[in-house]
This record gives structure tokens, sequence and C-alpha cells, in this order.
């Protein structure tokens, strides 16, 4: 139980176990999902410490791919590994994949602390959940809020939450799922800094979807283009920018650029 | 036999107009109730018809118990009074009774036992009721008698599974009075609120023995053996019948009452196994 | 009710928090009163025909008391075993909108059918299954020495049986308006199925599962042919409150107003006191 017995604080969250050669093992996803009549293929790896942006046109797909390397939907075919250990047979409660869901989907029933503390609950009752919930809070700037329900918070709030909630999990590979689409314009550029901050502090490999060059600029250190289910182009925004190799990429990063 | 006098029939119009103004003044459903209301009064202004003359709608409410028989008798009045329509509704006497004195728009009333006529004639509603039938019980098993069942005695046997009527109906009036009188102590494991359900229960074998009358054993005879038990004849509902006095269309109400009591009525009647005064 | 566990966490000023202020058209309003008078107009004749004066003596009865006393049991065991009946099979009610037609339309028929049969029907049709010539029936009483009719379990059956399809759609309502996400949420979090389930879902209907309930007791308590069909009517043993009105109709009918009114004030009371537990917001 290296989870139960890992120091709480997420600052702290390296393996400090001597398994590890390094902080987290990397991602290697192959999927290929079927969507009503459509298929969605895509093939990547994502290294620790180097997060990935997913970005295209609505409909592309991109949410599938998420909720297949996270078990959500079953894989027509491919693979999905973390590390060396192949995960796609796993069910998504095995999987050690957190995921920051669109609108964050928090438990409405649950308190905020509630919600942070899930994953600790699901491995072995409540004390030891609040144990674990707590640094989190405090971490997030949520202790104020830790007796308040999710609809009793504003988005940027709930999107904290969501990302504790997803951490204390100690996951090995984070997904984020538009996670800035719920949030107001006026508070959007703060929260995609502190986002970025945790982001960058969990040192995982990381996988962002989003239709936003700005959220993929500050999010990530490379980006994947998926059009109409399948990867049209991969690399830097600079190398993107400099080569872009659909109208899609043109558009949108000539639309960013305002 | 007199007929409803025209000052009974403006009472009871008044009353139903009241109850117009009523449903009115609390200003809801008036439509539902007007509609009905009118309905009634419209009848019973009407310029008296004759029975045969113009159509008309005898409405009978009649005790469980004579189910068979005045489905047979009411084939037979149609058929000589092709205008008049006769329409039976059956039930448990009491409910009957209380039903009319509610207000049921019902034109004869023919009940099992005395009181529940009783209570109607109390509310000024029957015209002169007289004893069309009698009824006395019957000790009553399933077909074949599985649980051996040979007298009164049995029915205090609480291995056995025993239905009765309610007391509070005629069949459990007479029930218990037939069960005083030969000094049994029943267990009962249902009582039941008609005598209909007793002869269900019996006739799908769920009870091994009940009480019901001498005419229910007939009219299910394929399904339960009846077996007679000393004391009964002396145990004797009498069926009482009268048209109302609020009766749509007095004559023809008369004249079902006339045919119920006359010759045609009395045979049909003691071929079901009623006795007939 | 579902809405309030379904709405998104983020408080978003276009959300509507209420019902929103709105005039009827004056033809909707009329026949709107027309169907409220139609529901509460038989329920104050009720209440203004109660022989008030004579109720304290009518209610001591001592065959009042049985009734109210039997009644209210058999409809708290039988709301309890449609509880442990009901959810799981909302469960399966709600997974079947993925199933092929036929059978999910079966599956779901055969729920709604003792909504809609007259509950004599349904009360022959317990007898038929369980009676002593019935196939279930006799072979509990030759294996068992066991006989269902004319007992208190066969009141409890019969209640189950009319008062089960209430609970069942009430929490399958409540599941299929819940988000399915906050499961996947869950799984996310390393919640295994079961744990989804008792952590996650159940909660989420929880109002659905109350409202049920509550239905489901009300409906048992007010339960009558399947019960004398079925069960019978003997003082103290099988005859409830609604069994014991009726029969009290035939000679007694001020005894009858009054044990109705009995049964319409359990209800109420118990539609009043528990809706609001359960009410959206109330917690926030």
């Amino acid at each position: 139980m290296t989870d139960a017995a890992r120091p709480p604080h997420p600052a702290s969250a390296r393996r400090a176990s001597a398994d590890a050669a390094s902080a987290h093992p990397a991602l290697h996803a192959d999927v290929v999902v079927a969507r009503g009549e459509a298929r969605i293929a895509a093939a990547f790896d994502v290294a620790p410490g180097h997060p990935l942006a997913v970005i295209g046109p609505n409909g592309a797909g991109k949410s599938s791919v998420l909720a297949a390397i996270a078990g959500l939907v079953p894989l027509e075919a491919g693979r999905v590994r973390i590390g060396a250990r192949s995960i796609d047979g796993l069910p998504p409660e095995r999987r050690r994949i957190g995921v920051v869901f669109q609108d964050y989907v928090l438990f409405p029933h649950l308190t905020v602390r509630d919600n942070v503390a899930f994953a600790a609950r699901m491995r072995g009752g409540r004390a030891p959940a609040r144990t674990t919930a707590d640094p989190w809070l405090e971490r997030y700037g949520l202790t104020s809020l830790a007796g308040r329900y999710p609809a009793e918070l504003s988005g940027g709030q709930a999107q904290r939450v969501a990302l504790a909630r997803a951490l204390a999990a100690d996951p090995e590979v984070l997904l984020l799922d538009e996670p800035m689409s719920a949030l107001d314009v006026e508070v959007r550029a703060e929260m995609r800094a502190e986002l970025a901050t945790h982001v960058r502090e969990f040192g995982g490999a990381t996988v962002l979807v989003t239709h936003s060059p700005a959220d993929a600029a500050a999010l990530a250190d490379s980006v994947l283009v998926l059009e109409a289910g399948e990867v049209t182009q991969r690399g830097t925004l600079d190398e993107l920018r400099a080569a872009p190799a659909t109208p899609y990429v043109e558009r949108m990063l000539a639309a960013s650029a305002d | 036999m007199p007929h409803a006098d025209t000052g009974v029939v403006s009472i009871v119009r008044s009353r139903g107009r009241a109850r117009v103004a009523v449903a009115l003044a609390i200003g809801v459903a008036a439509t539902l109730t007007g509609c009905a209301a009118d309905g009634g009064a419209g009848a019973s202004t009407s310029p008296t018809p004759h029975a045969d003359a113009a159509p008309a709608t005898v409405t009978v409410f009649a005790a469980a118990s004579l189910t068979e028989a005045f489905d047979t008798l009411a084939e037979r009045f149609q058929a000589e009074h092709p205008n008049v329509d006769v329409v039976l509704n059956y039930g448990g006497s009491g409910t009957l009774a209380q039903q009319i004195v509610e207000g049921a728009p019902v034109d004869v009333f023919a009940s099992a036992a005395e009181p529940p006529m009783q209570s109607v004639a109390d509310a000024g509603l029957a015209d002169a009721p007289v004893v069309f039938a009698t009824n006395t019980l019957e000790l009553v098993v399933p077909a074949g008698n599985p649980a051996g069942v040979t007298g009164l005695d049995d029915l205090a046997d609480a291995d056995l599974r025993i239905a009765l009527c309610d007391a509070s109906v005629p069949c459990g009036a007479a029930s218990e009075k037939l069960l005083a009188q030969a000094g049994v102590t029943a267990a009962p494991d249902t009582l039941e609120s008609d005598v209909r359900a007793v002869l269900t229960k019996v006739s799908l074998g769920e009870v091994d023995a009940a009480l019901v009358y001498r005419t229910d054993v007939q009219a299910a005879v394929d399904a339960v053996e009846g077996i007679e038990v000393p004391g009964a004849a002396s145990v004797v509902n009498r069926y009482p019948i009268a048209a109302l006095t609020d009766a749509a269309d007095a004559a023809a109400a008369a004249d079902f009452v006339a045919f119920i009591t006359g010759d045609a009525g009395r045979t049909v009647l003691a071929d079901a196994g009623f006795g007939v005064p | 009710m579902a809405e309030s566990t379904t709405r998104t966490p983020t408080a978003r000023p276009w959300t509507p928090s209420g019902t929103a202020p709105g005039r009827l058209a004056w033809p909707v309003a009329v026949v709107a009163g027309v169907a409220l008078a139609v529901l509460v107009l038989p329920v104050a004749a009720l209440v203004v025909r109660a022989p008030w004066a004579d109720l304290p003596e009518l209610l001591a009865r001592e065959s009042v008391l049985q009734a109210l006393v039997l009644s209210f049991s058999t409809a708290t065991v039988a709301t309890a075993a449609c509880l442990v009946l009901g959810v799981p099979l909302a469960a399966l009610l709600a997974r079947a909108a993925n199933w092929p037609t036929l059978p999910r339309r079966v599956l779901r028929a055969a729920v709604t059918v003792p909504l809609v049969l007259p509950p004599v029907v349904g009360g022959i049709a317990l007898l038929l299954l369980l009676g002593r010539r019935g196939p279930i029936g006799r072979v509990l009483e030759e294996w068992f020495g066991v006989t269902v009719p004319f007992t208190t379990g066969a009141v409890v059956l019969a209640q189950v049986f009319v008062a089960l399809p209430f609970l069942v759609f009430a929490v399958e309502g409540a599941l299929r308006s819940a988000d399915r996400r906050t499961e996947l949420a869950a799984a996310t979090l390393g919640a295994s199925r079961w744990q989804v389930f008792r952590f996650v879902t159940l909660p989420l209907v929880a109002p659905g599962i109350a409202a049920g309930a509550v239905l489901s007791f009300t409906r048992a308590l007010g339960e009558f042919g399947a019960t004398i069909t079925f069960a019978g009517s003997l003082p103290g043993v099988t005859r409830t409150l609604p069994i014991a009105s009726y029969l009290a109709m035939q000679s007694d009918p001020d005894e009858a107003i009054a044990l109705a009114l009995l049964l319409l004030a359990v209800s109420v009371i118990v539609l009043l006191g528990l809706r609001d537990r359960w009410l959206p917001g109330v917690r926030a």
C-alpha cells in the first residue's frame, strides 16, 4: 500500500520509493474507438512532465480518445500502456488514471472534503480519507470551502476541487477534458495559470483536451491535432505555426493570434 | 300498489336542484354535476309515460345472491316490455342501501334482508316494500369435500379453513344466528363482505367449509357441494323489494316489481332455490 | 427532485433555481381548477360529513385500533420489502434502456401490469399462485406446512404486489435522470462497481427512493381489492383499515367515515412529513 503510506502533501508527491527510476511513467496510447458510424483513431506517447494538448474542432473525437484511455469506453482496437504496464484490459478503477471531466462532474451529494477524500475512502475507511484529503484542501485553497456542496461553488472553485479529487487518488496519468470551458471568461486567464502550476507539480504524463490554442500554450508542451477522428498534425505550437498541415490548423492559429 | 305521488317527486327534485346549486356555489365541477342532475330532473318532469309506449330504463339494485335469478327475470321482463331497458347492479345489500340513501339514481331495490330496506324506507325513499323471496343457509364445501366436513360442528375446528360472511351483512347476521342456535363457536379464517366472495373462496378450494345461502350452492353446483344443516330452516332471510319513490319512470319501476312478485318471478326464484311466500 | 442532483456543479447565473413565475393562459387555469376540484372535493366531503362529535368514541373502538395497527405494521413491512426488492429492479430497468426492443418492453410491461391491473384481479392472481391449489401454494403446504392466504403475510404480499411498481418507477426515473458521468468519475477514482452503486448511485437517487417509499407506503396502506381477495378479512389478522371501512359501510356508516378519515389523516401526514425532507435545496 504505497498509496496510503505516501506522504500526503502534493508537493512531495514524487515517488520516494526505490522501485521507480523516474518520478512517473510515460503514457503510450494507440486507440481506435467507435463513435456511432465513425471511427476515431489516435496513437501518441506522452512523457511525464511534458503535457500534451489534444486540439481539434467540435466533434473531432477528442473526448472519446480520453475516455478510451481512462477505460470509460471500450477500445475497438489498439492498446494503452503506462510505462511497461499494459492497462487496456483493466477496468477504469484499476488503471490509476486521474480524470478531470468537462464541467467537473463533482459528486453533488458530497461536500468538497468528501469529494476530495473519495478515492482514499474507496481504499479504506472514512478516517484515513479525511487525513488524506485535508492537505490537498489546504494546498488548493479549499479548506474554508471544505463543508460546502458542489452546487455552492463557483466554476473556479469547482475546478480546483475536481483537480484535487483526481490527484488525491495518486494517479500515474492525468487526463483533463476541456478544463476551462465551464469557466467564465473573466477568470479564465487566472485559472489557466493556476492549473498550469498544478499540472507541473503533478509531474506525471498529462493529456489535455481543448479547442483553445491559448489553453494549449499555457498548459502543454506539445499539441496533437485531431480532425474527424484522425490525427492530422503533431508538434509544438511553434512548429504548427511554421507549417500548418491543414486549413483547420491555420484558421485556429490565426484566430488565436488576435 | 301505489306509485310515488307528485309531492314526493317534487321534494326529491328540489333536493336535486339544491345539490346543483351547492355545486355551483362552490363553483367547481359545475358542468359535470349540472349535466347529471339535469338529466335526472328532465326525465322526471316529462309526463309520466306508459311503460310500453315510450322507451324507459329501470335501474335495479339487487342483493348479490339474486344475481342468477334476476338476470333471468330481467331478460324475460324485457321480452315482455320491449321498450323497457333493465339495468342491474348487484352488491352487498348494506352497500346498495347506503348508495341509494346517498342519492344513487335507482328505480327498484331488492335487498337480501329487511334492515337495509328499512334504512332506505327511513330515508323516505322506498315505497311499501314487500317480501318476495326467502332464503336459508347451507353448509358448503369444495367439490369432493376434501376436508371431510360433515356438519356445523366442523366450523369450530381451528385446523380447517373456514370462511363466513361478516356479521355486518345479511348472510353474516344469519350465520351468526344459526351458529348461536346450534351452540357452535366458529373459528373463521376470514369474514367476507358478501356471500359471493365466500362462495368464490369455496369454489377455488381455498377454504374447507363455509356458510352460504342455499341458492348460492345451486348457482355454483359444479364447484361446490351443499350440506344441509339441521335448524337452518328456522333462520330465514327475508328479501324485500320496492320501487323507489324518486324512480325516474314510476310506472315502469312498478311494473318490474309486479313482475318479480308475480307468477314469473315466483317460478324463477323457486327454481333458483328461494322460498317464495 | 432529481434535477437538483444532476445540476452542474458550477453555479451559473442562468441556472433556474426555482419555478419561474409565469402566468397560465386562462383556459388552462380554469381546467386546472376543475381538475383540482375533482381531486379535492370528495376528500373535503369526507371531512365535512365526518361525525366529529362521535369521533373520539368511534376511533377508540377496539375494531378501529386493531385495523389501524394492522394497517400500519403491514404497510411498513411491505414498504421495506419494496425497498429491498425495488431498488435493484429499478437499476435493472434503467439499464435495460440499452436492451433490444422486445425484452425491454416485456420487462417494462411486467413491472407496469400491477399498476394498471384492478387490484382484485391481482388478488385472484396471487390466490391462484399461492393458494392451496396453486403451483407454489401447494408445494409450500405439502412440504413445509405453510399456508399463505388468510394470513397477515398474505396482506403484506398483496400490498407489495400493488406498491412495488410505484417504488420501481420512482427510483428508475431518478436513476435515468441522474448524471451517469458521476459513476464514471467514481470509477476513475478507484471505486469498484459495488462501491459506485453504494457511494454514488444510491445517494444520488436517494430522493427518488424516498419519494418511491412514500408512494409505496401510502399505496400499501390504501390497498383493498387484492387484500380482501387474497388475504380475506379477519379482525386483527387480515382486516386492514380500508377493509374495515368498507365493511363498516354496510352497517355503520359513521364508523366507516371515521375509518376513512383515519386513513386519510395517516396518508396526508406521511406525504407531508416525508416529502419535505427530500425536497431539493433543503440541505443547501
